[in-house]
Protein backbone atom coordinates (compact mmCIF):
# COMPACT_ATOMS: atom_id res chain seq x y z
CA UNK A 1 0.00 0.00 0.00
CA UNK A 2 1.40 3.67 -1.00
CA UNK A 3 0.56 5.79 1.70
CA UNK A 4 -0.48 9.45 1.09
CA UNK A 5 2.02 12.21 0.83
CA UNK A 6 2.76 14.34 4.00
CA UNK A 7 2.99 18.09 2.54
CA UNK A 8 6.63 19.92 2.87
CA UNK A 9 6.49 23.23 4.62
CA UNK A 10 9.22 26.12 4.05
CA UNK A 11 10.88 27.19 7.65
CA UNK A 12 11.76 30.82 8.55
CA UNK A 13 13.00 32.22 11.90
CA UNK A 14 13.39 35.33 13.34
CA UNK A 15 16.46 35.05 15.57
CA UNK A 16 16.85 36.90 18.50
CA UNK A 17 19.21 40.21 17.13
CA UNK A 18 16.33 41.53 15.48
CA UNK A 19 17.07 40.46 11.83
CA UNK A 20 14.39 39.58 9.65
CA UNK A 21 12.87 35.69 9.55
CA UNK A 22 15.61 34.20 7.43
CA UNK A 23 14.46 30.60 5.90
CA UNK A 24 16.01 27.28 7.63
CA UNK A 25 15.43 24.65 5.24
CA UNK A 26 12.03 22.64 5.31
CA UNK A 27 10.01 19.60 6.83
CA UNK A 28 7.28 17.64 5.96
CA UNK A 29 4.10 18.13 8.22
CA UNK A 30 0.02 17.30 7.41
CA UNK A 31 -0.91 20.52 8.72
CA UNK A 32 0.02 24.15 10.03
CA UNK A 33 -0.09 23.18 13.49
CA UNK A 34 2.01 20.20 13.54
CA UNK A 35 4.80 22.18 10.92
CA UNK A 36 5.45 24.62 13.72
CA UNK A 37 6.09 22.27 16.46
CA UNK A 38 7.52 20.68 14.43
CA UNK A 39 9.33 23.25 12.94
CA UNK A 40 10.34 24.22 17.41
CA UNK A 41 11.72 20.96 17.77
CA UNK A 42 13.64 20.77 14.33
CA UNK A 43 14.93 23.83 14.03
CA UNK A 44 14.99 25.74 17.82
CA UNK A 45 16.68 23.31 19.85
CA UNK A 46 19.39 25.47 20.99
CA UNK A 47 17.37 29.46 21.07
CA UNK A 48 17.74 29.94 17.84
CA UNK A 49 14.74 31.89 17.20
CA UNK A 50 11.88 33.87 18.85
CA UNK A 51 9.23 33.53 16.32
CA UNK A 52 8.49 31.12 13.33
CA UNK A 53 6.79 31.56 10.32
CA UNK A 54 5.88 27.69 8.30
CA UNK A 55 5.17 28.17 4.85
CA UNK A 56 4.12 25.47 2.11
CA UNK A 57 6.39 25.05 -0.17
CA UNK A 58 3.95 25.07 -3.11
CA UNK A 59 2.99 28.49 -2.06
CA UNK A 60 6.36 29.70 -2.91
CA UNK A 61 7.07 31.18 -6.29
CA UNK A 62 10.33 31.49 -7.61
CA UNK A 63 11.99 33.14 -10.06
CA UNK A 64 13.69 30.67 -12.63
CA UNK A 65 17.03 30.49 -12.91
CA UNK A 66 16.89 30.21 -16.50
CA UNK A 67 15.81 34.47 -16.54
CA UNK A 68 19.10 35.26 -14.37
CA UNK A 69 20.45 37.45 -16.85
CA UNK A 70 16.98 39.29 -17.90
CA UNK A 71 16.00 39.56 -14.59
CA UNK A 72 19.18 40.76 -12.79
CA UNK A 73 21.43 42.46 -15.41
CA UNK A 74 19.65 45.50 -15.54
CA UNK A 75 20.53 46.33 -12.50
CA UNK A 76 24.24 45.44 -13.17
CA UNK A 77 24.52 48.68 -15.78
CA UNK A 78 22.72 50.80 -13.18
CA UNK A 79 26.08 52.15 -11.05
CA UNK A 80 24.30 55.70 -10.51
CA UNK A 81 22.29 54.12 -8.16
CA UNK A 82 25.48 53.46 -6.04
CA UNK A 83 26.66 56.63 -3.76
CA UNK A 84 30.47 56.24 -5.37
CA UNK A 85 29.10 56.95 -8.15
CA UNK A 86 28.33 60.53 -7.37
CA UNK A 87 31.79 63.29 -6.68
CA UNK A 88 31.68 65.08 -3.69
CA UNK A 89 34.93 67.40 -2.70
CA UNK A 90 37.04 66.32 0.51
CA UNK A 91 36.38 69.70 1.99
CA UNK A 92 32.69 68.92 2.14
CA UNK A 93 33.34 66.15 4.69
CA UNK A 94 31.22 62.73 4.81
CA UNK A 95 27.84 62.52 3.48
CA UNK B 1 32.43 7.84 6.16
CA UNK B 2 28.24 7.99 6.27
CA UNK B 3 28.05 8.04 2.97
CA UNK B 4 30.46 5.46 2.44
CA UNK B 5 30.73 5.65 -1.53
CA UNK B 6 30.46 1.36 -1.71
CA UNK B 7 26.80 1.26 -3.76
CA UNK B 8 28.12 -0.91 -6.35
CA UNK B 9 27.48 0.10 -10.00
CA UNK B 10 29.27 3.41 -9.79
CA UNK B 11 27.05 6.67 -10.84
CA UNK B 12 29.80 8.96 -13.18
CA UNK B 13 30.60 7.14 -15.32
CA UNK B 14 29.81 8.79 -18.85
CA UNK B 15 27.16 11.17 -19.27
CA UNK B 16 23.41 9.77 -20.38
CA UNK B 17 22.97 9.74 -24.85
CA UNK B 18 21.85 13.40 -25.48
CA UNK B 19 22.90 15.67 -22.68
CA UNK B 20 24.78 18.78 -24.00
CA UNK B 21 28.56 18.98 -24.08
CA UNK B 22 28.35 22.78 -23.74
CA UNK B 23 25.87 22.30 -20.16
CA UNK B 24 28.56 20.10 -18.68
CA UNK B 25 31.51 22.41 -19.37
CA UNK B 26 29.58 25.08 -18.32
CA UNK B 27 28.13 23.26 -15.07
CA UNK B 28 32.22 22.75 -14.48
CA UNK B 29 33.20 26.54 -14.83
CA UNK B 30 30.66 27.10 -12.56
CA UNK B 31 32.00 24.63 -10.14
CA UNK B 32 35.77 25.68 -10.89
CA UNK B 33 35.12 29.02 -9.98
CA UNK B 34 33.54 28.16 -6.48
CA UNK B 35 29.82 29.01 -7.41
CA UNK B 36 27.60 27.37 -5.74
CA UNK B 37 24.66 25.00 -7.40
CA UNK B 38 21.13 25.74 -6.71
CA UNK B 39 18.13 23.61 -6.88
CA UNK B 40 16.76 24.48 -9.94
CA UNK B 41 20.06 25.56 -11.43
CA UNK B 42 21.20 23.54 -14.47
CA UNK B 43 23.38 20.43 -13.74
CA UNK B 44 24.55 16.85 -15.26
CA UNK B 45 22.13 13.92 -14.48
CA UNK B 46 25.39 12.26 -12.96
CA UNK B 47 25.83 14.93 -10.26
CA UNK B 48 21.84 14.52 -9.24
CA UNK B 49 22.63 11.03 -9.06
CA UNK B 50 25.59 10.92 -7.33
CA UNK B 51 24.10 13.76 -4.61
CA UNK B 52 21.00 11.92 -4.20
CA UNK B 53 23.02 9.08 -3.20
CA UNK B 54 25.26 10.60 -1.00
CA UNK B 55 22.71 13.05 0.83
CA UNK B 56 20.59 9.69 1.33
CA UNK B 57 23.46 7.95 2.63
CA UNK B 58 24.18 10.43 4.95
CA UNK B 59 20.62 10.71 5.73
CA UNK B 60 20.22 7.61 6.91
CA UNK B 61 23.13 6.91 8.66
CA UNK B 62 21.97 9.70 11.02
CA UNK B 63 18.37 7.65 11.56
CA UNK B 64 19.99 4.48 11.74
CA UNK B 65 22.44 6.09 14.26
CA UNK B 66 20.22 6.69 16.39
CA UNK B 67 19.63 3.06 17.43
CA UNK B 68 23.18 2.03 19.15
CA UNK B 69 23.24 4.93 21.16
CA UNK B 70 19.56 4.48 22.13
CA UNK B 71 19.99 1.25 23.33
CA UNK B 72 21.85 2.98 26.28
CA UNK B 73 19.34 5.94 26.76
CA UNK B 74 17.55 4.03 29.97
CA UNK B 75 20.33 3.23 31.48
CA UNK B 76 22.39 6.27 31.34
CA UNK B 77 24.32 6.05 35.19
CA UNK B 78 23.00 9.73 36.05
CA UNK B 79 20.47 11.88 35.26
CA UNK B 80 23.07 14.34 33.78
CA UNK B 81 24.56 12.01 31.09
CA UNK B 82 20.96 10.63 30.19
CA UNK B 83 19.87 14.49 29.37
CA UNK B 84 22.78 14.80 27.36
CA UNK B 85 22.89 11.08 25.56
CA UNK B 86 18.66 12.19 25.14
CA UNK B 87 20.07 15.18 23.55
CA UNK B 88 22.38 13.95 21.45
CA UNK B 89 20.28 11.36 19.63
CA UNK B 90 17.37 14.18 19.12
CA UNK B 91 20.51 15.52 17.05
CA UNK B 92 20.71 13.00 15.26
CA UNK B 93 17.41 12.86 13.96
CA UNK B 94 17.50 16.47 13.33
CA UNK B 95 20.61 15.59 11.12
CA UNK B 96 18.86 13.20 9.12
CA UNK B 97 15.85 15.20 8.32
CA UNK B 98 17.84 18.41 7.54
CA UNK B 99 19.48 16.05 4.90
CA UNK B 100 16.40 14.21 3.65
CA UNK B 101 15.18 17.87 3.03
CA UNK B 102 18.31 18.57 1.02
CA UNK B 103 18.10 15.32 -0.99
CA UNK B 104 14.32 16.08 -1.76
CA UNK B 105 15.91 19.43 -3.35
CA UNK B 106 17.47 17.21 -6.24
CA UNK B 107 13.85 16.00 -7.04
CA UNK B 108 13.44 12.74 -5.15
CA UNK B 109 10.10 12.45 -2.53
CA UNK B 110 10.55 11.65 1.05
CA UNK B 111 8.43 8.87 1.17
CA UNK B 112 10.89 7.38 -2.14
CA UNK B 113 14.41 7.87 0.01
CA UNK B 114 12.29 6.37 3.19
CA UNK B 115 11.18 3.16 0.78
CA UNK B 116 14.87 2.89 -0.17
CA UNK B 117 16.17 2.53 3.16
CA UNK B 118 13.78 0.13 4.79
CA UNK B 119 13.77 -2.13 1.98
CA UNK B 120 17.53 -2.45 1.97
CA UNK B 121 18.06 -0.71 -0.98
CA UNK B 122 19.75 2.10 0.02
CA UNK B 123 23.02 1.83 2.47
CA UNK B 124 24.18 3.58 5.20
CA UNK B 125 27.26 4.07 7.34
CA UNK B 126 28.83 0.46 8.10
CA UNK B 127 29.54 2.02 11.71
CA UNK B 128 26.11 1.54 13.06
CA UNK B 129 25.79 -2.38 12.51
CA UNK B 130 27.67 -2.71 15.64
CA UNK B 131 26.24 -3.31 18.88
CA UNK B 132 26.46 -1.12 22.20
CA UNK B 133 27.52 -4.01 24.92
CA UNK B 134 28.03 -1.41 27.39
CA UNK B 135 27.72 2.01 28.50
CA UNK B 136 31.78 2.58 27.48
CA UNK B 137 30.68 2.48 23.95
CA UNK B 138 28.23 5.23 24.54
CA UNK B 139 31.57 6.91 25.22
CA UNK B 140 33.55 5.54 22.70
CA UNK B 141 30.75 6.62 20.16
CA UNK B 142 30.74 10.20 20.84
CA UNK B 143 34.56 10.75 21.27
CA UNK B 144 35.34 8.23 18.25
CA UNK B 145 32.45 7.97 15.26
CA UNK B 146 31.39 11.42 16.15
CA UNK B 147 34.68 12.95 15.73
CA UNK B 148 35.20 10.99 12.63
CA UNK B 149 32.24 12.05 11.74
CA UNK B 150 33.17 15.76 12.32
CA UNK B 151 36.28 15.36 10.09
CA UNK B 152 33.96 14.43 7.09
CA UNK B 153 31.48 16.86 7.84
CA UNK B 154 33.50 20.00 7.80
CA UNK B 155 34.96 20.18 4.36
CA UNK B 156 31.20 18.96 3.12
CA UNK B 157 30.39 22.54 4.66
CA UNK B 158 32.16 24.25 1.56
CA UNK B 159 30.69 21.23 -0.79
CA UNK B 160 29.38 22.82 -4.58
CA UNK B 161 25.75 22.09 -3.94
CA UNK B 162 24.16 24.67 -1.55
CA UNK B 163 21.48 22.60 0.29
CA UNK B 164 23.84 20.19 1.09
CA UNK B 165 26.53 22.38 2.23
CA UNK B 166 24.15 24.33 4.30
CA UNK B 167 22.68 21.75 5.95
CA UNK B 168 26.43 20.80 6.83
CA UNK B 169 26.85 24.17 8.65
CA UNK B 170 23.93 23.31 10.85
CA UNK B 171 25.24 19.92 11.30
CA UNK B 172 28.43 21.05 12.45
CA UNK B 173 27.76 23.32 14.59
CA UNK B 174 25.38 20.93 17.26
CA UNK B 175 28.00 18.34 16.38
CA UNK B 176 30.68 19.19 18.76
CA UNK B 177 29.16 18.64 21.71
CA UNK B 178 28.34 15.05 20.36
CA UNK B 179 32.04 14.34 20.58
CA UNK B 180 32.60 16.47 23.79
CA UNK B 181 30.26 14.58 25.30
CA UNK B 182 31.72 10.85 24.12
CA UNK B 183 35.00 12.22 25.46
CA UNK B 184 34.42 13.29 28.91
CA UNK B 185 32.47 10.08 29.35
CA UNK B 186 35.94 8.12 28.65
CA UNK B 187 37.61 10.36 30.22
CA UNK B 188 35.39 9.90 33.55
CA UNK B 189 35.79 6.03 33.18
CA UNK B 190 39.33 6.26 32.65
CA UNK B 191 39.78 7.95 36.06
CA UNK B 192 37.69 5.77 37.55
CA UNK B 193 37.99 2.16 39.05
CA UNK B 194 39.92 -0.48 37.65
CA UNK B 195 36.88 -2.21 36.29
CA UNK B 196 35.60 0.91 34.50
CA UNK B 197 39.07 1.70 33.15
CA UNK B 198 39.25 -1.66 31.89
CA UNK B 199 35.43 -1.10 30.85
CA UNK B 200 37.09 1.80 28.53
CA UNK B 201 39.59 -0.24 27.11
CA UNK B 202 36.98 -2.75 25.80
CA UNK B 203 34.95 -0.41 24.30
CA UNK B 204 37.84 1.53 22.60
CA UNK B 205 39.25 -1.78 21.50
CA UNK B 206 36.00 -2.77 19.53
CA UNK B 207 35.54 0.43 17.72
CA UNK B 208 38.58 1.36 16.63
CA UNK B 209 38.89 -0.57 13.79
CA UNK B 210 35.21 0.07 12.68
CA UNK B 211 36.08 3.80 13.22
CA UNK B 212 38.93 3.73 10.83
CA UNK B 213 36.53 1.82 7.98
CA UNK B 214 34.19 4.69 8.30
CA UNK B 215 36.30 6.67 5.93
CA UNK B 216 35.68 4.37 3.33
CA UNK B 217 38.21 2.00 1.02
CA UNK B 218 41.74 2.72 0.33
CA UNK B 219 41.78 5.86 -2.27
CA UNK B 220 43.39 3.27 -4.51
CA UNK B 221 40.43 1.13 -4.64
CA UNK B 222 37.61 4.15 -4.18
CA UNK B 223 35.16 4.24 -7.10
CA UNK B 224 33.65 7.62 -7.42
CA UNK B 225 36.39 10.35 -5.65
CA UNK B 226 37.32 11.55 -9.00
CA UNK B 227 34.13 13.08 -10.13
CA UNK B 228 32.97 14.04 -7.25
CA UNK B 229 36.44 15.63 -6.44
CA UNK B 230 35.87 17.39 -9.88
CA UNK B 231 32.82 18.36 -8.82
CA UNK B 232 33.83 19.95 -5.45
CA UNK B 233 31.36 17.37 -3.55
CA UNK B 234 34.15 15.46 -2.47
CA UNK B 235 37.54 17.87 -0.99
CA UNK B 236 39.61 15.26 0.74
CA UNK B 237 39.90 11.50 -0.34
CA UNK B 238 39.52 9.07 1.90
CA UNK B 239 43.27 8.48 2.65
CA UNK B 240 43.35 11.73 3.55
CA UNK B 241 40.52 11.90 5.95
CA UNK B 242 41.43 9.02 7.70
CA UNK B 243 45.12 9.74 8.67
CA UNK B 244 44.27 13.26 9.74
CA UNK B 245 41.58 11.46 12.13
CA UNK B 246 43.96 9.19 13.61
CA UNK B 247 46.49 12.26 13.92
CA UNK B 248 44.07 13.99 16.00
CA UNK B 249 42.93 10.63 17.98
CA UNK B 250 46.07 8.91 18.55
CA UNK B 251 47.17 11.90 21.37
CA UNK B 252 43.79 12.03 22.68
CA UNK B 253 43.93 8.04 23.66
CA UNK B 254 46.89 8.62 25.00
CA UNK B 255 46.01 11.73 27.15
CA UNK B 256 43.27 9.04 28.13
CA UNK B 257 45.96 6.37 29.32
CA UNK B 258 44.61 3.84 27.43
CA UNK B 259 46.10 2.21 24.23
CA UNK B 260 45.15 1.73 20.88
CA UNK B 261 44.58 -2.27 19.29
CA UNK B 262 46.92 -1.82 16.72
CA UNK B 263 50.66 -3.19 17.61
CA UNK B 264 52.14 -1.30 14.35
CA UNK B 265 50.98 2.12 15.47
CA UNK B 266 53.86 4.22 15.41
CA UNK B 267 54.86 8.07 14.82
CA UNK B 268 56.94 8.76 11.82
CA UNK B 269 58.83 11.61 13.08
CA UNK B 270 59.67 12.13 9.39
CA UNK B 271 56.33 12.76 7.89
CA UNK B 272 54.49 13.86 11.51
CA UNK B 273 51.73 11.29 11.04
CA UNK B 274 50.83 8.42 12.91
CA UNK B 275 51.53 5.03 10.83
CA UNK B 276 48.79 2.69 11.46
CA UNK B 277 48.54 -0.93 10.94
CA UNK B 278 46.67 -2.86 8.03
CA UNK B 279 42.77 -2.42 7.95
CA UNK B 280 41.03 -5.45 7.71
CA UNK B 281 38.82 -4.82 4.58
CA UNK B 282 37.12 -7.83 3.88
CA UNK B 283 35.40 -6.77 7.59
CA UNK B 284 34.20 -3.79 6.16
CA UNK B 285 32.87 -5.15 3.05
CA UNK B 286 31.37 -7.98 4.79
CA UNK B 287 29.23 -5.34 7.08
CA UNK B 288 28.35 -3.40 3.99
CA UNK B 289 27.16 -6.75 1.73
CA UNK B 290 24.73 -7.20 5.05
CA UNK B 291 26.64 -9.07 7.20
CA UNK B 292 27.46 -7.21 10.11
CA UNK B 293 26.58 -8.13 13.49
CA UNK B 294 23.26 -6.11 13.85
CA UNK B 295 22.20 -5.04 10.15
CA UNK B 296 19.18 -7.32 9.96
CA UNK B 297 18.17 -6.35 13.94
CA UNK B 298 18.79 -2.71 12.72
CA UNK B 299 16.65 -2.41 9.62
CA UNK B 300 14.42 -4.17 11.47
CA UNK B 301 13.98 -2.14 14.14
CA UNK B 302 13.57 0.73 11.67
CA UNK B 303 10.61 -0.83 9.88
CA UNK B 304 8.92 -1.86 12.75
CA UNK B 305 9.07 2.01 14.10
CA UNK B 306 7.65 2.65 10.39
CA UNK B 307 4.67 0.75 10.60
CA UNK B 308 3.89 1.89 14.19
CA UNK B 309 3.53 5.23 13.10
CA UNK B 310 1.48 4.18 10.38
CA UNK B 311 -1.72 5.26 12.17
CA UNK B 312 -0.19 8.62 13.85
CA UNK B 313 0.23 9.66 9.74
CA UNK B 314 -2.81 8.44 8.83
CA UNK B 315 -5.08 10.40 11.64
CA UNK B 316 -2.67 13.73 11.43
CA UNK B 317 -3.74 13.71 7.47
CA UNK B 318 -6.98 13.06 8.35
CA UNK B 319 -7.82 15.38 10.45
CA UNK B 320 -6.21 18.15 8.30
CA UNK B 321 -8.30 17.07 5.29
CA UNK B 322 -11.58 17.46 7.60
CA UNK B 323 -10.25 20.34 8.87
CA UNK B 324 -9.99 21.78 5.09
CA UNK B 325 -13.03 20.63 4.32
CA UNK B 326 -14.88 22.17 6.77
CA UNK B 327 -12.85 25.62 6.43
CA UNK B 328 -13.87 25.12 2.67
CA UNK B 329 -17.81 24.52 3.09
FE1 LIG C 1 24.99 13.58 13.28
FE1 LIG D 1 26.64 13.41 16.18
Amino acid sequence: MTEPKIPLWEVFIRSRNGLAHKHVGSLHASDATLALQAARDLYTRRGEGLSIWVVPSHAITASDPADKGMMFEPAASKIYRHPTFYDVPDEVGHM
Amino acid sequence: MYTQALNAGAVGAGQPPGEDAALLARFQERVDADQRIEPNDAMPEAYRRTLIRQISQHAHSEIIGMQPEGNWLTRAPSLRRKAALLAKVQDECGHGLYLYAAAETLGIAREELVDQLLTGKAKYSSIFNYPTLSWADIGAIGWLVDGAAIMNQIPLCRCSYGPYARAMIRVCKEESFHQRQGFEIMLTLARGTSAQKAMAQDALDRWWWPCLMMFGPPDAASQHSDTSTRWKIKRFSNDELRRKFVDATVPQAHFLGLTLPDPDLRFDADSGHWEFGAIDWDELRRVIAGDGPCNADRIAARRCAHEDGAWVREAALAFAAKRQAKQAA
